[in-house]
Formats: C-alpha cells, structure tokens, sequence
C-alpha cells in the first residue's frame, strides 16, 4: 500500500513537472482546440454569442473570423478599415467578422461600449462588436495582445491564429493576406498554412 | 575671366556649405539609428562578450512601455561604469518617427542607445527574438554570453528591473 502511495506521489510530481514545462510556454487555445463559447453585449446594448451570428446570407455561418480588438491601440485602429473589408469580403462566403473589445474600460476610458459604439458607427462595422465586460472571454481563448485574429470553422474549431495579413503600417505593401487565405484553405477542404503567426500589438489591458 | 573663376568658387562653396547644413539638419532630425530590416538589428542580440545587455521594445504610442522608460534610463545612469549596455528599440511606425518619435526622444533626453526598427513583416521576426513572445510591448531581453531572460511585460519599478539585471552582475 505504501508503495502504491510513493508511487501515485512520484506520478504526480512528474505530471506536475510535465505540465508546468508546457504550460508556461502557450497558454490559451492552440490550432485544432475547440473555442469556448461565450455570450457579450454588444454595441446595440444586446447580448449575443457565436450560435446567434448569421453570415451575409442569413445562413449558418461555416466559420467566424474572431477578432480580439479595440479602439485605443494604434495597430488596432490601422486595421480597421481592413477589418470591414474582410467582413465585407467574407461575410458572404460564410465567414463573418465578429469582434470582441478586450481591455479593463477603467485604464482605458476610450474603449467604453459607448466610445466602441461611437466608432463601430463612424467606421461602418457592419459586424458585431462586442465587450468583454467580465474579462473572461479573452483569458478562455489566450489572447495577449490587440488586434488578434482566431478564425474559427463551424464547429468552433481553432483552424488559424494571428495577424490579419504581413503589413500593419501599409495596407497597400501587403504580400501575404493571412486570414484570406486561411479562409480559401477551409473553403478547399484543406488546413491553412501558416496556421498561426505572429504581430505586434498592445498588450490587452486587466483590471488592476 | 578672373570674375567667372572667383564666382564659381563662391558657388562651389556656398553649394558645399548648404549640404553640409542640410546634412546637419537630418542628423539632428535623428538622434538614433532606423534600421528596416530586423537581420539588421539582430547582431544586439548576438554579442558575446562579458558585457550584460538589457534590450527593451517600446513604442511611444504603448503607455505601460513609456511608463516604465524611466526605470531604463535610471538603470543606464546607474551602471554606467559598469559593463552594462541599455537599448531601447523603439516599434514606432515608419511613418511616425519625424513627427512623433524624434520629438519624443528629444523631449525625454533619453540617455539609454535608442533604436527604431521599422520592419512590418513582424510574423517573420518574432520568433526570432524569442519564441515565448506573442507579439505584445513592452518586453526586455537581458543577457550575457549564453545566459539569457526573457520578460514578457512591464516592470512595476526599477527595483524589479534592477533585481532581474543583477542575476547578470
């Protein structure tokens, strides 16, 4: 009996090496987990979650193009005419763009839901944009920084994580369109390459 | 003929003393290197020798890295006759460093070497400063030789900068 206790002891302590090594390297949701769900007010005042998005067709979307994003951070606001442009490029092929404003609004005034309102109507997001009041939404997914992107097919499957293409500053010196292609990759039945990128951008702002 | 030679000499040098002016003037417009590609900037990274290098990225637009700049000057003031070597690289937009980054730098009188890095293809060198960064400022590297840490966040004082170089010492 006392060995049997050593040992689930030895196991234990091995598993908790073993965890702590990974988990302090990614935390949050990689490339083929499943996103959790969740349900944020938007701008109109109402609550909305995944199930309730519809594409451009009124259909059943068959992915969503989540974005974590805000209206303070400069590399943010350089994407947000391309983020309507890929709603509005996207949207019809099933694909939304649904975004959700991450940040504590007591350090960062500027990104109340009215400020988010004001600017989602000066911009045209013809998409939702949500906040993350409880600020347990952005920590469930891992994200760190504003703007992120995790496109997510019809089963709330991770398939792509990351920037919105290769050029924050110059929209016209863009090479590669991460997210399009992620999407044309889904739509081909195939997984998106790269599946997860990297970029620049402000670090999500939690209440003190 | 002697009034033709005298004043091409003076256009010459009235030429030559305008560029030297204007080559004043941009130098003055910078008080640090712009470097576009980032295989450029990675030899900071590379040097190994007994000096300790702490390597912050901030950009003047992120208020917890502007925040915590002082802790960095403070640091390169205090050590400066030791073999400590600060550098600040600075993520500022290529198109905002005359109007808001050269101004910036003025204004604070940073001590600490200052550097703007303006390559965009951000996913294709990330990694290569460390793969525990997701891509959010500010972050520190310090290092010496092959020792090595990586801090993925702002100081909350100059006492947790100084505590982290201090391993390095």
């Amino acid at each position: 009996m006392r060995a049997l206790i050593k040992i689930s002891f030895l196991l234990l302590a091995v598993a908790g090496i073993f965890m702590a090594a990974t988990s302090s390297v990614d935390f949050g949701l990689k490339v083929g987990d499943k996103a959790p769900s969740f349900k944020l007010k938007n701008v109109d005042g109402k609550y909305y979650s995944l199930e309730d998005v519809k594409d451009a067709n009124g259909e059943k979307p068959k992915g969503y193009i989540l974005t974590f994003t805000c209206n303070t951070c400069p590399y943010a606001v350089m994407y947000e005419d391309r983020l309507v442009e890929l709603h509005n490029a996207m949207a019809p092929k099933g694909y939304p763009v649904v975004a959700i404003m991450p940040n504590d609004t007591d350090i960062k005034p500027g990104d109340s839901l009215e400020a988010m309102g004001k600017r989602a109507e000066d911009k045209g997001f013809d998409f939702l944009y949500l906040i993350d009041e409880k600020q347990e939404v952005f920590p469930a997914y891992g994200a760190s920084r504003t703007p992120e992107i995790y496109l997510l097919d019809s089963d709330m499957i991770v398939r792509y994580t990351g920037a919105i293409d290769d050029n924050a500053q110059d929209a016209s010196a863009v090479k590669t369109n991460y997210v399009m292609d992620a999407v044309a990759s889904l739509e081909a039945g195939k997984s998106p390459d790269p599946a997860k990128t990297k970029a620049i951008g402000c670090s999500i702002k939690v209440k003190r | 003929m002697q009034d033709i030679a005298r004043n091409t000499i003076i256009a010459i040098l009235f030429i030559a003393s305008t560029s030297v002016v204007f080559a004043q003037a941009s130098q003055e417009k910078a008080p640090f290197l712009i470097v576009e590609k980032y295989d450029d900037l990675a030899y900071i990274f590379e040097q190994n020798n007994d000096t300790t290098y702490v390597i912050n990225f901030w950009a003047t637009w992120c208020g917890p890295c502007v925040k915590e700049l002082p802790y960095f000057e403070t640091l390169h003031k205090q050590y400066k006759d030791q073999k400590v070597k600060v550098i600040l690289v600075s993520l500022d937009f290529k198109r905002q460093i005359e109007r808001k980054l050269i101004p910036f730098v003025k204004k604070r009188q940073l001590q600490a070497e200052v550097i703007a890095l303006t390559d965009g293809d951000y996913n294709s060198w990330i990694d290569k400063v460390d793969t525990d960064w997701g891509g959010a400022i500010p972050i520190t590297i310090v290092y010496k030789g092959n020792k090595r840490k990586f801090h993925g966040e702002e100081f909350s004082d100059y006492e947790d900068l100084e505590k982290l170089v201090k391993l390095f010492l």
